[in-house]
This record gives structure tokens, sequence and C-alpha cells, in this order.
């Protein structure tokens, strides 16, 4: 194993500012910043919808008002459609049948000590670390 | 008024993802390549995340509501079943296929990706099928 690409500094405070937005949503919502639920409840569910799609929306104008820095931001994602596909089926219903992802489970829960969270959490990544052991990136 | 905070939270939230990096889903599978080329970031970025929300939100708590929702809403479900693992087992598989989650997902949609649109469907179509499928049971 030899290290590559880390950047400290950045991951800190960007994961600090996720921090603070989620507990902005918890002191004025009352509720947890977990995106997949929010995601999924925006089409599911009929309470709050108003609220999560504007919390989506929030989300994809977050790069936008970032890029007015005039730094670039860089995403490379795979463009295999039959792994978009079954990547996004899979994310889909696994967060929905384990009730929440990296945000939900791995920050709110695991700042909660939820033993639920810190299984799920622990179980996704190692599922993840082992589906790129055997796929490669 | 709880539109207003959950439009604020999620854009701090996608400031978070991008300045952090993790919109960018070779770097999250960089994190994941653990035996390889191994880019810590994303532990950082939960570590800040954790740190900010946690104790935030445990001196919050004990206030008898939030600022402008009329009660707290948090997870109650303490049981560790098979939802829970095999939810995360399909989370962890498609997130590592792609390197994307459902936060990275919606905020890289501002970034004109095309690519991301296709998982992010199948993502929402995921949901619908992760409900069907618990409310069958």
């Amino acid at each position: 194993m030899n290290i590559i690409n880390f950047t400290p500094i950045s991951a800190f405070v960007g994961g600090s500012l996720i921090g603070f937005a989620a507990f902005l949503f918890f002191a004025f919502n009352g509720r947890m910043a977990g995106v997949s639920s929010i995601a999924s409840r925006s089409i599911i569910n009929n309470k709050n919808r108003f609220d999560n799609i504007l919390f989506l929306f929030g989300l994809i104008i977050g790069p936008i008002i970032y890029s007015f820095s005039g730094k670039e931001i860089v995403s490379v994602l795979t463009n295999s459609i039959p792994l978009l596909i079954i990547g996004g089926l899979l994310v889909g219903v696994g967060t929905k049948i384990g009730s929440g992802c990296t945000s939900g489970h791995g920050v709110c829960g695991i700042s909660r000590f939820s033993l639920r969270s810190i299984i799920a959490t622990i179980t996704f990544i190692i599922t993840a670390v082992i589906t790129v052991l055997i796929f490669g990136m | 008024m709880t539109k207003l905070s959950s439009l604020i939270s999620g854009i701090i939230f996608g400031l978070g993802l991008t300045i952090s990096g993790m919109v960018n889903p070779q770097k999250v599978l960089g994190f994941l390549n653990i035996f390889d080329a191994w880019d810590p970031s994303l532990m950082f970025v939960m570590i800040g995340a954790i740190l900010i929300f946690s104790p935030l939100h445990f001196i919050f708590k004990r206030k008898s509501r939030p600022i402008f929702a009329e009660n707290f809403i948090v997870p109650a479900n303490k049981n560790i079943n098979k939802n829970l693992i095999i939810g995360a087992i399909m989370f962890g598989a498609g997130w590592g296929l792609t390197g994307l989650c459902p936060g990275p997902a919606i905020s890289a949609i501002s970034l004109l990706n095309t690519d991301v649109y296709l998982f992010v469907l199948f993502m929402f179509i995921g949901f619908y099928l992760g409900n069907f499928i618990q409310s069958r049971k």
C-alpha cells in the first residue's frame, strides 16, 4: 500500500462544512441530513416533500456557488452504461432497504453513537473495498 | 420557514462535498482502493463532519424543540436486522462499482456530466424498488 492524492486539509474543511450543514438541518428542521432518506422521501412520501426537494436543490447549486471562486471542479466518472445502471440501482435499493448511506449512517448515525449505523457503515465500506479489489477502479 | 433552512443546509452540504473533492468519484474510489494506491481523504471528510455534528447535535438536542419545526425526528429503530445488513452490502457494491453515493451523485448533476444523470435516474428507480420490496413484507 502506498498513499497518493491525499488532500487532508480540503477534506477536513469540506467535511466540517458537511457536519455544519447537518447541524443546521437538525437545529432548524429537527431532522437528520441523510441524503438517501431525503432523496427517497422526496418521491415516495408527501410529508415535508418541498423541504426535501429544496435540500436536494441546494446540493445541486453548492458546486455552482463554489465554481464562482474560479477554481475548477474535477469529477471523473465511468462512462460504462451497464455499470451506471447497475450501480444506481444497487445504491438506490440498498440505501432504501438499509435505511441510509454515507451521510445518514456514516456521518449522522455515527455522530449519535447509533450501533445500527456503525454496523451499517463498516458493512458498506468493507463491501465497497472488496468490490474495488475485484473489479478495479 | 423550514423550506429556507432546508435549502441553506443543502447548499452548505453541497459546498462541503465540492471542497472536500467528494463530487469526484475517482477520489472516492481512491479511498476504497486501500490495497493498492490509497487516498485516505474520505476518512478525513467523515472525521471532520462527525467532529462538528456530533457535539453540536448533543448540545442542541437538550432543547425542547427545533427552531422552525415542531419536534425532533430521530431514527428510533435500534434493531440490527437482515434488511440493514443486506441493504448496506448492496449499497457498498454499487458505491464500489461507480464511486458514487447519493449526496455526491445529486451534487454532480450541476457539473453537467451526462453519465451521472443515468446513475441518478436509476438510483431513484432503486428507491422505488426498495420501497416496494419493504412494503411487501
